[in-house]
């Protein structure tokens, strides 16, 4: 079993870390874990993408031709990848950002407003976060637990506090997309 | 020890540190940037650490000279137009005999190319790079746990061998991030006699690479072939998979090597017998494991991301007992094991 997710959006929406986060808790269950981001030649309002490949073998391109999961938070990213997910994958998209919807029919889409959730709950910068909770829920490649220790780690030494952000931002997410 | 994630430019900077790297000089080029930032913020930590910025390719490649030949272990990092620079310091280090190891994360090129994946820096590193009768041993990493494992051990053979060592990636394997485990080093086997650090009261030592008479400088060359002669008797590194019941062998190293793996489990999938022969010395190239294969596969496909450099190396080793084709992907662009295994898929057909 090998599952391929791309996360896209712009730069500073956290895309980078969404993948990260993903990669150590896969590295944390056990799996084998690849994380590619796109690099180079990027700007400020530009998009950022990444991938992650995780398994329970040897994983052998870390580049997803065909993901299984994909995670837009603004609408380039949408055009850019749509048409990359495998038959039956799954698009998560941010939906407070997102006016269009993918014209795809073979494939499943969860609409996460989690823009307008992250402020709600009075930090726009856990929209990322929110986004990683309805993405854990729906997609069950690591439980919870393990996600947030490894969020955690990842964080290291920064303020305690927001730990608990994470955590809140975290469980809005997943409780947003439901059974 | 634990598992890290790491990205591979930070694990061959991180590697680099814990087995002893003292003086690390570098100048920033994409896509291997991490890690010459990497050894600005983690050299410190080692005990009478060096990093330096420096101000071009060329000052770093002749400081880590002067480095080395004071007696520490080093390194120096760049990209292809950046190593293209560092090449008569290379031939100078070889001359020399100076241990020194220098990474190329390789961009697409010619000239200054793209910042994005490539294997067109075969040639150049296998084949001396610079000028005079020289080799560097070069390393073809594929996974980021062996960017870790070969780091250490290019710091080795640097040492044993008195000789410039180089790890061959691109930008992929810098950029992306796996999981690591880093070994103990081994302790540092390098004799004081070798080291530049005053005379004292003793005699003067002198370490040169320019010899006027003829009869020295020919002699110095023929001891660096007798050298490099024992280097490639007991230094080739390479890795089989799946070769046992194999029809078709693709050649291939770093990250071609894993997007053939991926092709091959897919065409596996579908019932046709291919399996994967992966340098991980690129010098020495492991010519006689190759040769060896020939006995009894008769079709090799030759998969690199260049117009064809390894390629000559492996018509060299096989020398005409087995059909060889080829499949490049150059400058910067990234196959697919899809699309390999479809090339493959082709090439079975036209077999049988």
């Amino acid at each position: 079993m090998i599952v391929k997710t791309i996360f896209s959006g712009f730069g500073g929406q956290g895309v980078l870390m969404m993948g990260v986060s993903l990669a150590n808790s896969a590295m944390n269950k056990g799996y084998h874990v690849t994380y590619l981001p796109a690099y180079g030649a990027e700007m400020r309002g530009g998009t950022a993408n990444c991938t992650v490949a995780l398994g329970d073998e040897e994983i052998a391109s870390p580049v997803a031709s065909e993901p299984n999961y994909l995670i837009v938070m603004n609408a380039p990213s949408l055009f850019s990848f749509q048409n990359r997910v495998t038959s039956e994958g799954v698009i998560f998209l941010n939906s407070s950002i997102i006016k269009d919807r993918p014209n795809r029919k073979d494939v499943k889409v969860f609409c996460i407003p989690c823009t307008d959730i992250a402020q709600e709950l009075g930090n726009s910068r856990v929209a990322n976060i929110i986004m990683m909770g309805a993405f854990i829920k729906k997609s069950g490649v690591v439980s919870p637990d393990i996600y947030l220790k490894s969020l955690e780690s990842i964080m290291g030494s920064k303020k305690k506090s927001l730990a608990e952000v994470n955590r809140k931002a975290f469980a809005t997410g997943f409780d947003y997309v439901k059974e | 020890m634990n598992k890290v994630l790491m990205s591979g430019n930070n694990i061959i900077a991180e590697a680099a540190i814990r087995a002893g790297c003292r003086f690390y000089a570098g100048y920033p080029i994409t896509p291997q940037n991490e890690l010459t930032e990497y050894m600005a913020e983690h050299m410190r930590r080692a005990d009478a650490g060096v990093f330096i910025q420096s101000e071009s390719e060329i000052a770093a490649i002749n400081m880590i000279a002067g480095a080395s030949a004071a007696g520490v272990r080093v390194m120096t990092s760049s990209s292809s137009p950046g190593i293209s620079l560092k090449q008569e310091g290379i031939s100078s280090m070889a001359a020399c005999e100076l241990p020194g190891i220098i990474v190329n994360i390789m961009r697409g090129g010619p000239g200054l190319g793209n910042i994005l994946p490539a294997q067109g820096d075969y040639f150049q590193a296998t084949r001396g790079g610079g000028h005079g009768d020289y080799r560097t041993i070069v390393y073809g990493p594929g996974t980021c746990q062996e960017l870790a494992d070969l780091t250490m051990d290019a710091f080795d053979l640097a040492d044993k061998y008195r000789t410039p060592v180089m790890i061959l990636a691109d930008g992929m394997m810098g950029q992306m991030m796996e999981p690591v485990i880093f070994k103990k080093p081994k302790p540092r086997q390098y004799s004081e006699k070798f080291m530049l650090r005053g005379a004292g009261t003793g005699k003067s030592k002198f370490i040169r690479g320019l010899l006027l008479d003829p009869i020295d400088s020919e002699e110095h060359n023929w001891k660096l072939a007798r050298k490099y002669d024992v280097i490639t008797k007991n230094e080739t590194l390479h890795e089989e998979h799946n070769i046992e019941d194999a029809q078709l062998v693709i050649v291939a190293y770093g990250t071609a090597a894993r997007i053939a793996k991926g092709a091959i489990k897919r065409l596996r999938d579908q019932g046709m017998k291919v399996g994967l022969f992966r340098p991980i010395t690129l010098w020495p190239f492991p010519e006689l494991k190759l040769r060896a294969l020939s006995a009894k596969i008769k079709n090799f496909l030759v998969f690199e991301m260049s117009t064809g450099q390894m390629l000559d190396d492996v018509r060299l080793a096989l020398q005409g007992y087995a059909n060889i084709e080829f499949h490049g992907r150059p400058g910067g662009a990234v196959p697919t094991p899809a699309e390999l295994a479809n090339v493959i898929a082709r090439l079975c057909d036209k077999n049988d």
